[in-house]
């Protein structure tokens, strides 16, 4: 492509179809604690 | 659904139910502003007359081409067909839990949404051993097949029951191998109270450390003060550099609170850099927009601003070979978790509780105080399923605002505690947190964008 550079793998619909097995952690755990934060968690699958 | 945006000189485009992030050029950029499916197969004439006021023509034919291409590939325009996945976990084992182990301070920060420690309840507590212990057979009894169990350690200040923490820590271990479970043990301290045999054994048994200081000393001891006024700079940044030391620098942060005093607050994540932290989180306030600390609307430009600069410092730290983590800039692009973990977010009131010293039952440590979501006491047996239940059915398609957000699978529908604090109901975001959120994500994605772009080699230095 020239013109349009992608740059992730943009695979979220496939993760659906496997995800949900609940083995990461809940976000607010890690440092928020009075903010939401979901997507820098790691999937543990 | 796209969101595109101009920072930092580059054009990126989110797709948003793909997860695909594509960096365009001008004559894309523009384009997509004109055209959306069902694409033809070829440019609209009208599109093409309207693009050429600006873009050469040869261009836009061979951007459409491009666009349709994505779109077929199913990573541009992709369509949203998560809702059915919005039943999953609803009947979620509880696999996380904040013991509010002390509430009590020996700190009195001026903006704690505890109160001080006792959460505006005018009761300072210590969590017994005994109402501990039945909080964690709770966990490890409703838990399912869960194996990792998480379990904070917070407070109030909890190294004030630290007798306590020690014992419960050793009662999860004992019980792990007859469940068949882990304890993830954290906790989040203010760091008055920390001494090498506490460091040591919070360095043995927890999986993570968060230490709360503001910044620059200035900036913290405004804030954060002790009972006598004084402020607890000097007191605590040694320890915390001793115990990080201790862990291998590895699985802590430095923990913030930003406010309107500081609006600077990238200076303050520069300062903790500086003072050999590398794993920073720096947070904006959360409180009553009365008071002269708070955060409104009116602050959000210079909020904004201050993020794109920091994640220009970041970007500039990470060329000359500094690294360090801004907790609300990371994002795995590739791998993070799934489609189904994003619905719902933080999980709290259905995979996540909060227990109060006297045993009480809330769905997080926000929420402690508001009688309305009391889930249950542990010492009574009591769990009410029902706002288990309510919570479990709070995700990103139950949320008017959100299910149209195009940030919605980055925080997954925000904080159901600001939802309700603010705005009185879990399921009406907090449009101060949400604009907060887009903005940090935006920056996020472009810290990412930028990397790539210099690996691709079309961003010079």
């Amino acid at each position: 492509m020239k013109h349009i550079i992608t740059i992730n793998s943009a695979n979220l619909k496939k993760t659906a179809a496997k995800g949900g097995c609940g083995k990461c952690q809940a976000s607010c755990q890690s440092a928020c604690k009075t903010s939401c934060t979901v997507a820098n968690q790691k999937c543990e699958k | 659904m796209i969101h595109k945006y101009k920072l930092n000189g580059l054009n990126i485009v989110l797709d948003v139910h793909s997860g695909g992030v594509h960096l365009v050029d001008d004559v894309t950029y523009d384009l997509l502003d004109n055209v959306s499916p069902p694409f033809e197969e070829e440019c609209p004439e009208w599109v093409i007359e309207k693009m050429m006021r600006f873009h050469d023509e040869r261009e836009v034919v061979v951007c459409y081409k491009e666009i349709v291409q994505l779109y077929n590939e199913g990573i541009l325009f992709s369509e949203d067909d998560y809702e059915k996945f919005a039943s999953y976990s609803v009947a979620s084992p509880v696999k996380a839990m904040c013991l509010l182990v002390e509430q009590d301070c020996n700190l009195r920060c001026e903006y704690c949404f505890a109160s001080a420690g006792d959460y505006g309840l005018g009761k300072r507590m210590h969590m017994s051993f005994e109402t501990g212990r039945k909080a964690m057979d709770f966990l490890l009894e409703n838990s399912g097949d869960r194996e990792n169990l998480e379990l904070d350690f917070f407070g109030g200040e909890p190294l004030m029951n630290w007798d306590t923490v020690k014992q419960l820590v050793e009662y999860g271990r004992s019980r792990e191998k007859e469940f068949g479970k882990r304890f993830r043990f954290t906790i989040t301290t203010n760091g008055m109270l920390l001494d090498r045999e506490k460091m040591d054994f919070i360095n043995k048994e927890m999986s993570n450390v968060v230490l709360s200081v503001d910044g620059r000393k200035e900036v913290n001891d405004r804030v954060r003060k002790r009972i006598d006024g004084t402020g607890c700079y000097d007191r605590i940044m040694d320890r915390y550099k001793e115990l990080v030391e201790l862990r291998n620098n590895e699985n802590y942060y430095v923990r913030g609170t930003f406010t309107k005093y500081n609006l600077d607050f990238a200076n303050d994540v520069i300062h903790l850099y500086d003072e050999g932290f590398d794993q920073i989180s720096v947070e904006p306030v959360v409180s009553e927009p009365s008071m002269g600390y708070a955060i409104t609307e009116k602050e959000l430009p210079a909020i904004f601003s201050e993020y794109e600069r920091l994640a220009d410092i970041i970007l500039g730290h990470d060329r000359q070979g500094k690294h360090f983590n801004f907790f609300h800039f990371m994002l795995d692009l590739d791998q993070g978790p799934c489609a189904i973990k994003r619905l719902r977010g933080c999980g709290s009131g259905n995979e996540y509780v909060a227990i109060t010293p006297e045993g009480d039952i809330y769905p997080c440590h926000q929420f402690v105080g508001i009688d309305k979501y009391k889930m249950g006491n542990i010492n009574e047996g009591t769990f009410n399923t029902d706002i288990k239940k309510e919570f479990a059915s709070a995700h990103i398609y139950s949320k008017p605002d959100c299910r149209k957000c195009w940030a919605k699978f980055y925080c997954s529908g925000g904080c159901n505690a600001n939802n309700y604090i603010y705005t009185g109901n879990i399921l009406t975001a907090h449009k101060l947190s949400c604009e907060m959120e887009k903005k940090r994500l935006e920056c996020a994605i472009m810290i990412k964008a930028a990397k790539a772009a210099q690996e691709a080699g079309i961003l010079s230095e």
